[in-house]
């Protein structure tokens, strides 16, 4: 009894926080827009229908593709930086794990607009890089897909490092000397016990990498400067800018049925033991 | 061919400045079935470690069939484990994990699966290939741990304590079993356990180890009769240890009496300590006894009385016998000269 009456504060806060929002978000999804932009409440699949015009599906190709870049990268950049640190002794460890930790406690737009400064025409690395003399002309690092990746990897790296660092970190270390111990080099040691086993903290990995990367609007204004449009842009656009609000939930609508279709898939591979975050 | 497949010599292992083991020297022959007993922590698994190349020595050397194997990493020795906990692969089913070191040899698939069929009989198993690893039983993933080891027909085969986790009875069954494994294949099989009772029932020598020295070296029958010290011969079995003189050869003086006994070799009136096993002990009637006192507990064992006697020294002998003497009850204890263990006073 006491432990249900425990859990009352937290279903009322995703309730009055996350399913009242999706529910009114997926009834202005099916509603009519009057002409002045108000929600007319009568069913329409309108708001559907105007995302497949090219250029919306432009956007979601756009968007699926740099996420799953960033994705990518963060998971050959990540996996291997958790195998270090769950391989370091206790103490440097802990402060291993501090240096990924204390950037997510600075402000999220503070260290965007960091690499702003970085990557600007008169930012540090190009003058670096002609002071050294390698070019004689800035180059232009900001404001395109590039800089929206490497922003997408540099902000989401760390949910990609701590689920596998916890699943290394807690893996039988007598399996790795089994495998060892007949016959496997390191190499084969790695695809054939430590990789498999990992499973979980990678699905864990790439699920938090991909969700926040495929629905951003910060990362692609400021570093892709509205060059790069992503479909969080574009829902922001049409809950702020075009006063659409019911085009903005189609999109929104679009975008959790394309996280759980990730979620989804990649709950397969997952090990029934778990290990990861989910 | 060597005389001895595996030799430590003068093996020793520090972890930072504390010292685990201190100068190890083994040989083991080949198809020998050898026991590495002792107390927990005393050494056993780092010795076994040593042997399967997941720890290296601080100093001395490790041989293999006479060549000099310290630096040779575990993948290219022909020495297979078994682990303290099985260590099998969780995310891959039996025949997968078994079949595991001869893919790793790039072995034909044909040959591959009639080897782990072979294995499955063998450790008595057939059928279980495609079982997942967490659904088996603790007797059953040991088996599977054994056949993962030897079907790739090791030279050696290290053994951590693969029983520890077994009940009583599938213990002894196991341990039948594994002896039986042992023989038929042929192989140098080095155990570790700290059960006496299962080195001594198992064993063709046994290596009682004590803070990471060797106490002794022998055979079970060695060990549990001729134990050199008080260590071992409290290790193994129960038994009366007490202080004694040497008084020449054959005759030890114990509780003020003399006693004739078996050895010989100490010096003239040498301090040593006395081992009598309680099953060699006679209780007979007062008079006719070696030793007089007082019967202080008995307790009824199944087959056996265990009773407590005090000396008229004060010394309190354990002693089981089928004849029962009642608590309170003056009797004499009468000890056979070969049932009088002498050995060396330590410390
Ligand atoms: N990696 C290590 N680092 C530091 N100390 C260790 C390490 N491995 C073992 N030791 C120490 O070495 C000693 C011997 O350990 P070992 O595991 O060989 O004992 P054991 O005889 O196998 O004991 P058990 O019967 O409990 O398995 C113990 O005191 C242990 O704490
Ligand atoms: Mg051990």
């Amino acid at each position: 009894m006491n432990k249900k009456w425990l859990s009352i504060p937290y279903a009322l806060w995703s309730l009055i926080f996350s399913i009242i929002p999706i529910i009114i978000i997926t009834i202005y999804s099916f509603c009519k827009r009057s002409p002045y932009g108000k929600i007319i409440y009568e069913f329409t699949l309108d708001n559907y229908k105007q995302f497949l015009e090219p250029i919306y599906l432009n956007v979601l190709w756009r968007s699926i593709l740099l996420a799953a870049i960033s994705t990518t990268a963060c998971l050959v950049i990540g996996y291997p930086m958790a195998m270090i640190i769950s391989k370091t002794s206790i103490k440097k460890r802990n402060v291993l794990i501090m240096l990924f930790v204390v950037p997510l406690w600075t402000n999220f737009l503070l260290r965007t607009y960091a690499w702003m400064v970085l990557l600007r025409d008169q930012g540090a690395i190009n003058q670096f890089l002609i002071y050294l003399g390698i070019i004689k002309e800035p180059l232009q690092l900001l404001y395109n897909p590039g800089a929206v990746v490497m922003g997408m990897v540099y902000n989401f790296l760390p949910f990609m490092v701590l689920p596998i660092y916890s699943v290394l970190s807690k893996m039988d270390n007598s399996l790795v000397e089994a495998a060892q111990d007949l016959g496997a080099t390191s190499g084969e040691v790695f695809r054939k016990v430590i990789f498999p086993l990992s499973m979980p903290g990678v699905v864990s990995g790439l699920i938090m990498v991909f969700m926040p990367a495929v629905s951003t609007f910060v990362i692609s204004d400021l570093l892709g400067g509205g060059q790069t449009v992503l479909l969080g842009n574009l829902i922001q656009n049409q809950f702020l800018v075009a006063r659409n609000w019911q085009f903005g939930s189609a999109i929104s609508m679009i975008m959790m049925v394309l996280i759980l279709i990730a979620i989804r898939i990649s709950s397969k591979y997952q090990d029934e033991e778990g290990g990861g975050l989910w | 061919m060597q005389d001895y497949i595996i030799e430590l010599r003068g093996i020793t292992k520090s972890f930072g400045d504390k010292e685990v083991l201190g100068h190890i020297d083994l040989s083991i022959k080949p198809k020998e079935f050898i026991t590495l007993l002792g107390p927990s922590g005393c050494g056993k698994t780092t010795t076994l470690r040593i042997i399967g190349g997941f720890e290296q020595s601080t100093k001395g050397d490790l041989y293999f069939e006479g060549e000099r194997i310290n630096e040779v990493p575990p993948f290219k020795r022909q020495i297979n484990t078994v682990f303290q906990r099985y260590a099998l692969f969780p995310h891959i089913n039996v025949f997968e994990n078994i079949a595991f070191g001869l893919k790793i040899k790039k072995m034909e698939e044909f040959l591959i699966e009639e080897k782990v069929k072979e294995m499955l009989k063998l450790v008595n198993l057939v059928g279980f290939e495609k079982r997942k690893i967490n659904s088996l039983s603790g007797g059953q993933q040991q088996r599977i741990a054994i056949a993962r080891a030897l079907v790739n027909e090791p030279r050696v085969l290290l053994l951590d304590e693969p029983l520890g986790a077994l009940d009583l009875k599938l213990r002894k069954e196991m341990q039948i079993e594994l002896k039986k494994i042992q023989q038929r294949v042929g192989i140098t099989f080095i155990y570790v356990t700290h059960d006496q009772e299962e080195a001594l029932t198992m064993s063709d020598r046994v290596i009682v180890m004590s803070e990471g020295e060797i106490q002794q070296i022998g055979n079970p029958e060695d060990i549990y009769n001729e134990p050199v010290n008080r260590f071992v011969a409290d290790f193994i079995g129960e038994g009366n240890i007490v202080d004694g003189i040497m008084v020449k050869d054959f005759e030890v003086k114990i509780e003020e009496q003399l006693f004739t006994c078996v050895d010989k070799g100490f010096e003239e009136n040498e301090l040593i300590e006395v081992l009598v096993r309680p099953e060699d002990i006679d209780i007979v009637k007062e008079e006719e006894g070696m030793l007089k006192g007082n019967v202080r507990s008995v307790v009824f064992k199944g087959v056996h009385y265990e009773m407590e006697i005090k000396d008229d020294n004060g010394f309190v002998w354990m002693v089981h016998s089928t004849d029962m003497a009642k608590k309170g009850e003056r009797v004499g204890l009468f000890i056979e000269p070969d049932a009088i263990h002498i050995m060396k006073k330590v410390g």
